[in-house]
């Protein structure tokens, strides 16, 4: 209960800080710069160059110490042993790309980078296309939406159910096993089977990233415009016709900005490997391999350089973003 | 649009089934942790949860109660109970030995050797009689297919709850959430209104620099952010890791509210200008009460996103029972109780609950959010 208590008061002090910053410094501003007198004019033109610093300041403080200064540091982390106390040159790079774990971390990631924003992309456009045309379509989307709610360590649990395997002899528990049973095949320890367990860990984020797909597409769809369908229909195009050949090419767009995004959520996983394998029988992705050099290997150097490779990874994204929104604003 | 198509109705119908086959899908595997986590570790070992709903036959071996229970009828030594503990439940055939275990039919008398006899009824009531005394400590052994009604319970709830440590944890989430949402939003409000509507030299290049945050891997500001924290003393603390959830949320903030604020009518604000409001006025009577749906979207997402986090919460608080959240007790017991699915399931579920209350009364919002975050810049 306690720390509810320092919870509510931190909400308090936190929020009534902000407040009286914000109040205050704007109070100040105006008493140093007075928008009357004999200097008005000047004096506004001042105040009003130096108040979005105070509206920006304490959001600048914080990414800089919570994001920026934690790139740099990083950097010069991995230049560094494991304490960071001393410089090591590049021996941490020349460890990473001999580790046979890293390898397979890129492999792995690879893997994943290919296969779940496409599949989910591709369920989630499948599933708007779909629930868009019935009367009950709302429903059935909040309820393929709803993994999404539902932490990565809450869904490695709930999968982690669907894969059991007893061995053999046992009642098998798990769905996947009772199916393969019932179909006369022998059950697998789906999530210890090399390589192809790499896709089962990937279903569960295929699970969770359909929803959001799907709600993105489906806004994407209804904004289609209308002429354009008809006039497909006049033409005597068929339903498959006009998703394919009508819809789809209308929301490309989108559908980059659904598979970037998505790109991005894959290349930080880490709950699902960590929950599921933690890296074990061939599954080690890159997140999980950071996490296991930062708290069982302890070395902040090498941790550091497997981050990097993260950072590197996402970089092409980030630009792609940043030129976007430059275009969109102009 | 469908209309003027005039779809035909094996389409629709087409349509309807694969609506219906992806939802089951989708729900399916939390279905089953949800039912499993009614059960007890007995049941979920013996059977699939799929079988839950329905009456369950089993064959089991239940034994009398022990000899010096036993009175006598006549001549005759007797034994007489009921297999079910409970007094619930069906037995379709029953059996005095392994060779045969269901022999007999309910209410048959099974032959015994040294002349003793059995009988069990349906409802599971049996009598043992012998010509001689029963001896020994133990009951007479009884062999019986039964049929079991489904069997539903609160215990694995309880039980986590208490004495597992989650009643804990889930508090402790609590406190880390709720700071953790409400901060951000204000912080992030005034520099979205700068960014949206004040003139200023480098606003372009803020701008540009918040969108590429916005993907920065928390993996690289771990371990910088750490030692920061633990050389101001605050490496395993609350305050550390509320400071560190608003860092990472403030670019999600910052860019929805910016351009859910910049996207408000020109004249109200203009006006407001004109009329001698200040920006800080401004702010407070126009934008804020405006910009409701844009901060209850960042709001449910920040929510969502720190109570379901588990990386930032194990780097910045430590594994005392003060200080692990949900998220972290339900690793520790997949890595302690990896078996045990009756803990494991309903630990689970006291996770996800209230995420999925607020995302089925949010969801609105949360649409709204994401639609705002992504069609438009990315």
């Amino acid at each position: 209960m306690q720390q509810v208590l320092m919870a509510l008061v931190t909400i308090v002090v936190g929020v009534s800080g902000c407040v009286l910053y914000f109040y205050f410094s704007n109070l100040i501003l105006d008493a140093i710069f007075p928008g009357r007198g004999p200097n008005a004019g000047r004096n506004i033109n001042r105040a009003s160059a130096i108040r979005p610093w105070l509206f920006l300041g304490p959001a600048i403080l914080l990414l800089g110490v919570y994001l920026v200064y934690p790139v740099f540091n990083s950097i010069w982390l991995s230049f560094r042993d494991a304490t960071g106390d001393n410089f090591v040159g590049l021996s941490n790079y020349v460890w990473l790309f001999g580790d046979d774990k890293f390898i397979e971390s890129m492999r792995n990631n690879m893997l994943w980078l290919l296969v779940v924003p496409a599949a989910s992309t591709l369920f989630g456009l499948i599933a708007a296309a779909l629930t868009d045309r019935i009367p009950w379509g709302n429903f059935a989307k909040s309820l393929v939406f709803m993994p999404m709610a539902i932490s990565f360590i809450g869904a490695a649990v709930i999968w982690k159910f669907i894969y059991d395997y007893r061995g053999e002899g046992a009642q098998e528990i798990g769905v996947l096993n009772a199916l393969m049973e019932t179909f006369s095949l022998p059950a697998q320890p789906w999530i210890t089977l090399l390589f192809w367990n790499n896709f089962f860990l990937m279903v569960v984020l295929i699970w969770i990233q359909t929803g959001f797909a799907m709600v993105i597409l489906s806004a994407a769809l209804r904004g289609i415009p209308e002429e354009t369908i008809e006039a497909a229909i006049l033409d005597g195009a068929s339903p498959f016709q006009i998703f394919y050949k009508i819809k789809v090419p209308q929301i490309w767009g989108t559908i980059a900005v659904v598979w970037t995004t998505i790109t991005i959520l894959v290349l930080k996983v880490f709950d699902i490997v960590l929950a599921m394998t933690n890296g074990q029988w061939g599954s080690q992705v890159l997140a999980n391999l950071m996490f296991d050099w930062m708290f069982r290997g302890n070395d902040a150097g090498r941790a550091s350089t497997v981050a990097l490779v993260i950072m590197v990874l996402v970089t092409p994204i980030m630009i792609w973003n940043i030129r976007n929104a430059r275009k969109e604003m102009r | 649009m469908d209309n003027i198509a005039g779809t035909r109705a094996r389409l629709v119908w087409a349509v309807n089934i694969s609506v219906v086959a992806l939802v089951l899908l989708w729900t399916i595997p939390t279905f089953g942790l949800l039912v499993s986590s009614f059960r007890d570790r007995e049941q979920i070992v013996t059977s699939g949860w799929w079988k839950a709903v329905f009456s369950s036959e089993q064959n089991i071996i239940a034994r009398s109660t022990p000899p010096d229970t036993q009175f006598t009828d006549g001549d005759l030594h007797v034994i007489e109970g009921n297999i079910f503990e409970d007094g619930s439940g069906e037995v379709i055939a029953f059996g005095t030995s392994s060779r045969a275990p269901s022999g007999y039919a309910p209410g048959e008398v099974g032959e015994m050797s040294r002349d003793r006899e059995m009988t069990v009824s349906a409802t599971g009531d049996y009598r043992i009689t012998s010509p001689e005394p029963f001896s020994g400590r133990r009951g007479v052994r009884i062999f019986a297919t039964i049929v079991e009604p489904p069997r539903f319970s609160l215990e694995n709830y309880e039980r986590v709850l208490f004495s597992e440590g989650l009643g804990q944890s889930f508090i402790n989430t609590f406190a880390v959430t709720i700071p953790a949402t409400i901060i951000p939003i204000l912080v992030a409000a005034f520099a979205a209104y700068a960014l949206a509507w004040m003139e200023f030299p480098g606003r372009a290049i803020l701008i540009a620099i918040v969108v590429g945050l916005l993907v920065v891997p928390l993996q690289l500001a771990l371990i910088p952010l750490l030692k920061l924290h633990n050389s101001l003393g605050i490496g395993k603390d609350y305050l550390g890791i509320w400071l560190a959830h608003t860092g990472f949320g403030l670019p999600l903030a910052i860019y929805l509210l910016r351009n859910y604020i910049a996207g408000l009518p020109r004249e109200i604000i203009e006006s407001a200008r004109v009329d001698g409001a200040t920006d800080f006025d401004i702010f407070r009577r126009i934008i804020l009460p405006l910009s409701f749906p844009a901060l209850a979207s960042f709001a449910i997402f920040q929510f969502l996103w720190v109570w379901n986090d588990l990386l930032v919460a194990t780097v910045f608080l430590g594994a005392s029972d003060e200080q692990l959240v949900m998220t972290g007790r339900l690793r520790e017991l997949l890595g302690s109780r990896g078996g045990d699915w009756e803990i494991l399931a309903a630990s689970a579920f006291i996770s996800i609950v209230v995420p999925l209350i607020v995302f089925f009364s949010m969801q609105k919002f949360l649409v709204r959010g994401l639609l705002a975050g992504s069609v438009k810049g990315g």
